[in-house]
């Protein structure tokens, strides 16, 4: 009997640990995302008015512990409440917001060794999980009993018009991956030997798209609040912006295989896999550069921070070099991990990038671009995706070959519709009853 | 119980615990200081507003509503279809073009009568 509890609490540590360290390490990472953020604002030519303030430019080594300000500094900024607002619902929204955040974010498999990442249905889950999100818009918009609520509303168009969007352009790499469990969709893009955006660039486009037009501003939202609701509110957009980087990983670029993961199978004579050694020499690069930049800082204190990161790489390379002579399970889940972070964190870069370096249209054109152009371009890419598969099938040519073709089509009939969208537009405005402001 | 499913119970129980906790945590934090909340006008600049908040909205809404739940649907259909593909080969092809079909002539009336303009 104690026999029996002791293996199952054995079996549950790994996960509970896991578990807990993630809703630990997220907020930190929505941190840091934040100041990437404001670096990439702060490095624009015109910053734009932001009401938190852009990074003065120098945003050097020593921001790295910006993110403890931040938090500090929203924690203990009184909150705000509109004057006659239900102060109830306005509480609990963004609570609920950063609830489902973190449970969206929680099957993401950051590694082969993740245990949600067998998940049988674990897209679905993911996907399920998040849409709840728009429950958190509906309250807390009207929750305000201002004029908030009006952008609640359009938000929440906004955000299942995009999200039809995404769950479209996902369906195109289902079709090539056959499940949805997100392991058995890594797997399959191993066995197929290439990442799936490689077979549907189209449906990875629409899906950046929707995500960006899908994760809201908090801060630039002048109902967020402030203090800890606006930290909440935060915190949940920041993981979306996760819970996206995540799937694209997973579902375009390979999830944690290692770049050129079958590199031994057409080389079997190289005796060991040298691309195994590219995670240390990184870290060790990484190590050599902070330890060249450290005594270079102004405070003592910066030159500890910045010495004991250089520490800290020294030891993830040690790390990274051990596993490889480790068991093969161990080296898998360690290497896998560093894999998987390396191209999220990039999916995360150029997202915040992109989504902080371009304006986002108009309400109008928004909805727009979703109806007009971006639904009949992701139905138009799953039957191109569809007929590239069977023809590779049912013909065996080279997979590229008809992919190649298809994309091309599907290109075309972007051009076709973005083209007809624009005429309509530019007929619109030269009108002098279309103000579209509504 | 499939095993994967409880440390998603575990994460699902930790989630929802996790803005409670932080609520305590700041409350803690802020427990030496003057925390009175602060209420401000409906839009936070101190002006009144010189509209009702609850203003007629447009019956656009409604359309988009409708219109996601038609698509919305569709695309669930989409998603056992997407993982079976590779097996159902030609025949899936051509079974779901026609699904297709169906949806593209309804989405061209839409498109038509003026559904998807937002002006």
């Amino acid at each position: 009997m104690i026999h029996a509890i002791l293996k199952a609490a054995q079996a549950l540590l790994v996960p509970v640990a896991g578990v807990i360290a993630m809703v630990i390490l997220l907020p930190l990472l929505a941190g840091y995302i934040l100041l990437v953020k404001r670096k990439i604002i702060a490095d624009q030519p015109d910053q734009r008015d932001q009401p938190d303030r852009p990074l003065a430019p120098p945003a050097s080594a020593q921001r790295l512990l910006q993110p403890f300000e931040d938090v500090w500094a929203l924690a203990l900024q009184p909150d705000t409440l509109p004057r006659h607002a239900d102060k109830l619902l306005f509480w609990f929204a963004p609570m609920l917001a950063a609830a489902i955040a973190l449970l969206a974010c929680s099957a993401i498999p950051f590694g082969p060794a993740f245990p949600m990442a067998d998940l049988n249905v674990g897209l679905l889950f993911i996907l399920a999980v998040a849409s709840l999100g728009i429950y958190a818009i509906l309250l807390g918009g009207p929750s305000a009993n201002n004029h908030d609520s009006l952008d609640a509303l359009r938000s929440a168009a906004r955000y299942l018009s995009y999200g039809m969007v995404a769950a479209l352009a996902l369906a195109s790499a289902l079709m090539l991956a056959g499940s949805l469990s997100l392991r058995q969709i890594v797997q399959a893009q191993y066995d197929q030997g290439t990442w799936f955006i490689l077979y549907a660039p189209v449906g990875f486009f629409a899906y950046l798209a929707a995500s960006i037009v899908q994760v809201r501003h908090p801060s630039g939202d002048p109902g967020s609040g402030a203090g800890f609701l606006r930290a909440l509110g935060i915190l949940a957009e920041y993981a979306n912006m996760i819970v996206f980087a995540g799937l694209a990983t997973t579902l375009f670029f390979g999830g944690w295989l290692r770049p050129f993961a079958r590199f031994h199978d057409h080389f079997l004579s190289t005796p060991v896999e040298m691309l195994d050694a590219l995670p240390a020499l990184l870290f060790l690069a990484l190590a050599f550069y902070g330890a060249s930049a450290a005594p270079q800082q102004r405070s003592k204190a910066h030159k500890i921070a910045i010495g004991s990161g250089a520490g800290l790489c020294v030891l993830l390379a040690a790390v990274m070099a051990a596993s490889l002579f480790a068991a093969p399970g161990v080296m898998a889940a360690v290497h896998g991990a560093f894999w998987f972070l390396a191209k999220a964190l990039a999916c995360l870069y150029g997202f915040v990038w992109l989504r902080f370096t371009f304006p986002l249209y108009r309400f109008d054109r928004l909805m727009r671009v979703a109806w007009q152009f971006l639904i009949p371009l992701t139905l138009a890419n799953l039957i191109g995706v569809g007929v590239a598969i069977v023809l590779r099938e049912q013909l065996g040519v080279n997979p590229f070959f008809p992919s190649l073709v298809m994309t091309v089509a599907t290109a075309g009939v972007a051009a076709w519709l973005w083209g007809g969208r624009n005429e309509r537009g530019a007929r619109e405005s030269a009108s002098p009853a279309a103000d579209g402001g509504w | 119980m499939p095993a994967p499913y409880i440390p998603l119970l575990i994460f699902a129980l930790l989630s929802a615990a996790f803005p409670f906790v932080a609520l305590a945590v700041v409350r803690r934090m802020r427990a030496g200081m003057d925390s009175a909340e602060a209420t401000f006008h409906a839009d936070e600049s101190e002006i009144a507003p010189k509209l009702p908040p609850r203003a007629e909205y447009s019956g656009r809404f409604y359309l988009v509503a409708v219109m996601f739940v038609i698509f919305d649907v569709a695309t669930i259909f989409l998603f056992p279809w997407a993982v079976k593909f590779s097996e159902l080969g030609v025949y899936g092809l051509l079974t779901m073009l026609l699904f297709l079909g169906v949806l593209i002539a309804g989405y061209f009336w839409l498109y038509r009568v003026g559904a998807l303009d937002w002006t």
